[in-house]
């Protein structure tokens, strides 16, 4: 059940997404994030989701976990959605029953909106399963690494992001230990009223905030033994390094946003 | 209280790249009242497949009898499933939650719903059992030594009476007297009883000891089910699979084809001291 969390996994592999720079890959993830909120179109729309089934084919993930990674996601859809329709009220009218009316506005709205947060989803998601967390922090260290003259706390910063990421696992299957520890005790955590259930939560809840403190303990302390003192001076293991794969790479998402920029222009209804 | 396992397989994270079977078509039946000590190496299945017996895990194929009833078949039923068989996961320890001892105690047993009366009842004697002074029962479980905290978790299964009591390595990391202490504390309750206990170590000797049989996992496959004697008399096979015997058989064997009169049947140190004693004192007979 806890494993089905499926953002912020890494799934192996040595394709040609694997192996961009991280950094490339952030940077173009956001590029194409922030183009989905330019388009306008229904041809844009379509380029930009076959990039994306592109690239997720490039990478060889399964069309599952894309689906897995969406799931939590429909409830917002749907929620949203429906405020869409009911709230946009411009154009012409496509059903009308009392108060209620939806246009084709409204609905136009909630398509794109859909198209644009699956979108989202689905890039982002792209982005996790093909960088290991480790070389996403590294990159993210390297991109905000100017903001170092305003006396901003990078390196700090990545180092709590990878001591996290590399936290999340181990707290997950800590969480399913201890509910099963529990489950054998008798626990009932999947009846009862909403009282009674949150009530079920602190046989579990306690224990794991307990060995969370234990761990980040235990972490500070080894983390002095080994004399870390911040990043002043600290070279780093894993250089990066960016190839011709990369300029490709980049090459071929400018063109794809380009195209998508000018499906905005061109003089067709949809 | 019968166990039978049929043709039981379990896979992780099945449709990853992480996939792995863990428990590869397993055959078994354990008769009720006896300790089995099971054993394997690290990552052979050990606890994979004791967690199928009170249905934490769902079989990815097969089927689990507790007495004859399969125990998927009404999911219901479950919860009397996991009174009947009681599961203490290695290093318990990290699931203790309440403010005293004796809640947490009495956490299994007030969620069997009994009356307040035979709660308490159980809880003194699982404290008992386990080998917990009663000063100890109204201090906090956070305030206890590792080994107590042990206790205090096995305890609180025990207190649900299960007729099939599991632990899963209930000594790892406890120093030599400790688990000592522990595993007599088992033995005891258990010759009190007489329930079916499985025993989960990577000792061979505290196997020996204690146990009546052996279950013996390799590679997520059943690679032996039976006596002590017998097991260990196949220690080249054992060995073989990189699983040892107990040191002292190990020496009796070497004793035995250096040409001395000993048997090669010996498993536990007492017993060995008890053969040795009793050749001495012959040799001695025949020298005076
Ligand atoms: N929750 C899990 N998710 C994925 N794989 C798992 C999980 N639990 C165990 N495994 C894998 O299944 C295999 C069997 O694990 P199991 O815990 O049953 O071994 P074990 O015999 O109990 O080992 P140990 O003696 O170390 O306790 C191991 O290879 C392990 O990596
Ligand atoms: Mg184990």
């Amino acid at each position: 059940m806890l494993r089905d969390i499926t953002i912020g996994q890494y799934f192996p592999g040595h394709s040609f997404l694997h192996r961009l720079d991280p950094r490339v890959k952030i940077v173009l993830t956001m590029i194409y994030i922030v183009l989905l909120f330019f388009v306008h179109k229904y041809v844009g729309f379509a380029i930009s989701v076959v990039f994306l089934g592109v690239c997720y084919v490039i990478a060889k993930i399964p069309l599952k976990m894309i689906l897995r990674s969406l799931k939590p996601i429909v409830p917002i859809l749907i929620f949203t959605g429906i405020l869409n329709m009911l709230f946009v009220n411009t154009g012409e009218p496509f059903f009308k029953w009392g108060i209620i009316s939806i246009s084709w506005d409204g609905i136009n709205m909630a398509v794109v909106m859909a198209i644009r947060v699956v979108c989202l989803i689905a890039a982002s998601s792209l982005l996790t399963y093909t960088t290991s967390p480790i070389s996403l922090t590294d990159a993210i260290e390297r991109l905000l690494k100017p903001l170092k003259v305003i006396k901003f706390p990078v390196h700090e910063l990545a180092m709590m992001m990878s001591i996290a990421l590399r936290f999340i696992p181990t707290l997950v299957e800590e969480t399913d230990k201890i509910m099963s520890a529990q489950k054998a005790r008798g626990a009932d955590l999947e009846s009862g009223g909403l009282l009674q259930r949150a009530k079920a939560l602190v046989p579990i809840l306690i224990p794991l905030f307990i060995s969370a403190f234990r761990r980040a303990e235990e972490l500070a302390l080894a983390m002095e033994c080994r004399c870390y003192h911040g990043g002043e001076g600290r070279t780093r293991m894993r250089q990066l390094h960016m190839g011709a794969g990369d300029a490709i790479a980049a090459c071929i998402t400018v063109v794809v946003s380009g195209a998508v920029i000018a499906a905005n222009f061109l003089p067709l209804p949809w | 209280m019968m166990i039978k396992i049929e043709n039981l397989t379990h896979k992780y994270s099945v449709g990853t790249p992480f996939e792995k079977v863990a428990v590869d078509h397993v055959n078994l039946e354990i008769e009720g009242g006896e300790i089995v000590g099971v054993i394997g190496h690290t990552g052979s299945g050990k606890s994979t497949l004791i967690q199928h017996l009170n249905g934490l895990l769902k079989p990815s194929e097969g089927k689990v009898y507790i007495n004859g009833q399969d125990i998927w078949a009404d999911k219901s039923k479950m919860r009397q499933v996991r009174f009947d068989v009681g599961l203490v996961f290695q290093y318990p320890e990290y699931q203790l939650f309440e403010e005293t001892v004796y809640k947490d105690i009495a956490f299994g047993p007030r969620n069997m719903g009994l009356s307040e009366s035979e709660i308490h009842d159980r809880v003194l004697k699982a404290a008992e059992f386990s080998g917990l002074r009663e000063e100890l029962l109204e201090k906090s479980p956070f305030e206890l030594s590792g080994g107590q905290k042990r206790r205090v978790a096995i305890a609180g299964v025990i207190a649900m009476e299960p007729k099939v009591l599991i632990l899963d390595e209930p000594t790892a990391g406890l120093d030599p007297k400790g688990r000592n202490k522990i595993l007599n504390q088992i033995k005891n309750y258990h010759d009190q009883v007489g329930n079916t206990i499985l025993l989960v170590s990577h000792s061979m000797e505290d196997v020996a000891m204690f146990a009546d049989k052996v279950l013996v996992m390799n590679k997520a496959k059943v690679f032996a089910y039976d006596t002590v004697e017998n097991v260990f008399a196949r220690s080249e096979e054992l060995k073989a699979i990189r699983l040892s015997v107990p040191q002292i058989t190990n020496v009796f064997h070497r004793l035995n084809e250096e040409g001395y009169p000993v048997p090669r049947n010996v498993y536990t140190v007492a017993y060995a001291k008890r053969k040795l004693l009793a050749e001495l004192e012959k040799e001695g007979k025949l020298h005076a």
